[in-house]
């Protein structure tokens, strides 16, 4: 019993960490993208269609992948920059290059919510491109971003149980290494209540910080 | 090389009418928005339409210019060529002597901090206080600190929120985000000031209370304002010549008094005529009323 308890709070941690380390090393690829795709499409400032379309095709690329294969794809990426392909630190380079490009749409979108006048007050104002992404569009979006975030870290949760079965660890490993190969259903029980606990955890996180961000505002949606 | 035409010949024929409010003293200065032969066309799967057709426009210093038509007659899209947040297809623009139309990015966003806009519906920044709202284009152009704080409350005080600098927009009414925005607008000593609808959105008193304050920041500060609206009556407080557009073109411009007693042009007459009719009470096209 206690040593199911220790394989647990371990894949708890490994989940944990593997999941805001990703998300975390994938925000810092992903909204500098999203702001580039946003700011280089039309009215934003430094439009550039070629730009846009270029960097648009790398994402839709990079988001066609089957999860699996890109993670098994990246697998020498992984063994060049930590040197060695297991764990979960191993398992940070696939798992952050995998939702860079959904974090850069999913800021993109965030980016396209700020009113539109708002963005032209901004250029009649005599706003460069820096300024724009700075000063207008990270904080106006600020709420969508927060959400959006919220949204990352859920899908690079789930994301980490794939990672799991080619040996990342974590919570979704033991769920298909205990669980589904040696048929044992409490282990199953006790990871995925584990998993649901943390998404909810995540999810009511988020709602409450974007709620607030809008009162302090006195913005309500 | 656009040469600048000089002052263009209004007839005299019509004598200057006392209206019910005296209108800013019409200004001689040299010319400080010069518009010539702007063409912008929209293509639309279905057809195209021809925003501009062709305006030739001089705004001088001083000057508190109307610029207005029905919908779709092409005065926003006019004055959003001005500051070129709208490319125009061709035509020059010319603000305070340099040519706007031809200047490259960076260069485009140094001229654009020396043009004040505001809009009908105000965008400022939910982000913001009042008072960063107003520090804004002061943050843009780098101003130090307390340059900002000081030039923050003096903009506050002039248009009369100096009680809501800590307030956000969200909490603010109609008239009081307008004035922000023009504080706003204001903040990095602009020689001109573009408002596009700028009243459209307010009650009536309010837009009573911005007209005066616009007045006022015109006769204290001497600050050209090209001023787009489809109210006419807000033209008759607030400006001294006006522009009468139809189907991207000019139909008419003048002193106000004269376009307003004497409209020559179909639109300039439609647009006292409906103006008029409704201050009547009653409005009647072709002997039927509507």
């Amino acid at each position: 019993m206690n040593q199911l308890a220790d394989m647990l709070l371990k894949g708890l941690q490994e989940t944990v960490y593997m999941t805001f380390a990703s998300a975390g090393i994938g925000l810092a690829i992903g909204l500098p993208l999203g702001a580039v795709l946003t700011i280089t499409s039309k009215g934003h400032g430094l439009e550039s269609p070629r730009v846009n379309r270029v960097l648009g095709a790398v994402v839709n690329m990079g988001r066609s992948f089957p999860s699996l294969i890109l993670i098994i794809l990246l697998l020498p990426l992984s063994r060049l920059v930590v040197g060695t392909t297991l764990g979960p630190t191993a398992a940070l380079v696939p798992l952050s290059v995998e939702m860079a490009p959904f974090i850069g749409r999913i800021t993109e979108n965030a980016f396209k919510e700020v009113d539109k006048g708002k963005i032209e007050a901004a250029l009649a104002m005599g706003t460069g491109p820096w300024a724009m992404v700075c000063k207008v569009l990270v904080p106006e979006a600020m709420p969508s971003l927060v959400r959006g975030t919220t949204l990352i870290l859920i899908s690079t949760l789930g994301l980490t149980a794939i990672a799991g079965c080619i040996g990342a660890g974590g919570l979704g490993s033991l769920a298909i290494r205990y669980g589904y190969q040696r048929f044992r259903t409490d282990i199953m029980f006790a990871t995925v209540s584990l998993l649901i606990v943390l998404v909810s955890a995540i999810q009511l996180t988020g709602n409450q910080v974007a709620k607030r961000i809008g009162r302090r505002r006195h913005v309500y949606e | 090389m656009s040469l600048a035409i000089a002052e263009e010949v209004t007839p005299r024929r019509a004598r200057a009418v006392p209206t019910a409010d005296p209108v800013a003293p019409a200004a001689q200065g040299p010319a400080m928005i010069q518009v010539r032969d702007l063409r912008k066309t929209y293509t639309t799967p279905a057809e195209q339409v021809h925003a501009l057709a062709g305006v030739d426009l001089n705004i001088r210093k001083g000057d508190i210019f109307g610029i207005v038509g029905f919908s779709g007659s092409g005065k926003s899209t006019l004055l959003r060529c001005i500051n070129l947040l709208e490319r125009p297809d061709s035509g020059t623009v010319t603000l305070a002597g340099q040519e706007a139309t031809t200047l490259d990015r960076r260069r485009l966003g140094e001229l654009r901090r020396k043009v004040g806009m505001i809009f009908q519906h105000f965008h400022l920044f939910d982000s913001r206080t009042v008072a960063d709202n107003i520090a804004y284009p002061l943050e843009i152009a780098k101003a130090g600190r307390r340059q900002i704080a000081a030039r923050v409350e003096q903009l506050a005080t002039l248009v009369g929120i100096h009680d809501k600098l800590k307030a956000y927009p969200g909490q603010l009414s109609g008239g009081q985000k307008q004035r922000v925005a023009i504080a706003r607008a204001l903040a990095n000593d602009p020689v001109v000031l573009l408002s596009d609808e700028a009243t459209s959105a307010l009650d009536p008193e309010t837009t009573w209370s911005i007209l005066q304050l616009l007045k006022d920041i015109n006769q204290q500060m001497g600050l050209t304002i090209a001023f787009v609206t489809h109210e006419l009556d807000v033209v008759r407080v607030l400006c001294n010549r006006v522009a009468v557009l139809e189907a991207g073109r000019i139909a008419e411009q003048g002193e106000v008094g004269q376009v307003f007693h004497n409209p020559r042009s179909v639109a300039g007459k439609r647009l006292v005529e409906i103006t008029r009719g409704f201050r009547e009470g009653s409005l009647f096209t072709d002997g039927g009323g509507i």
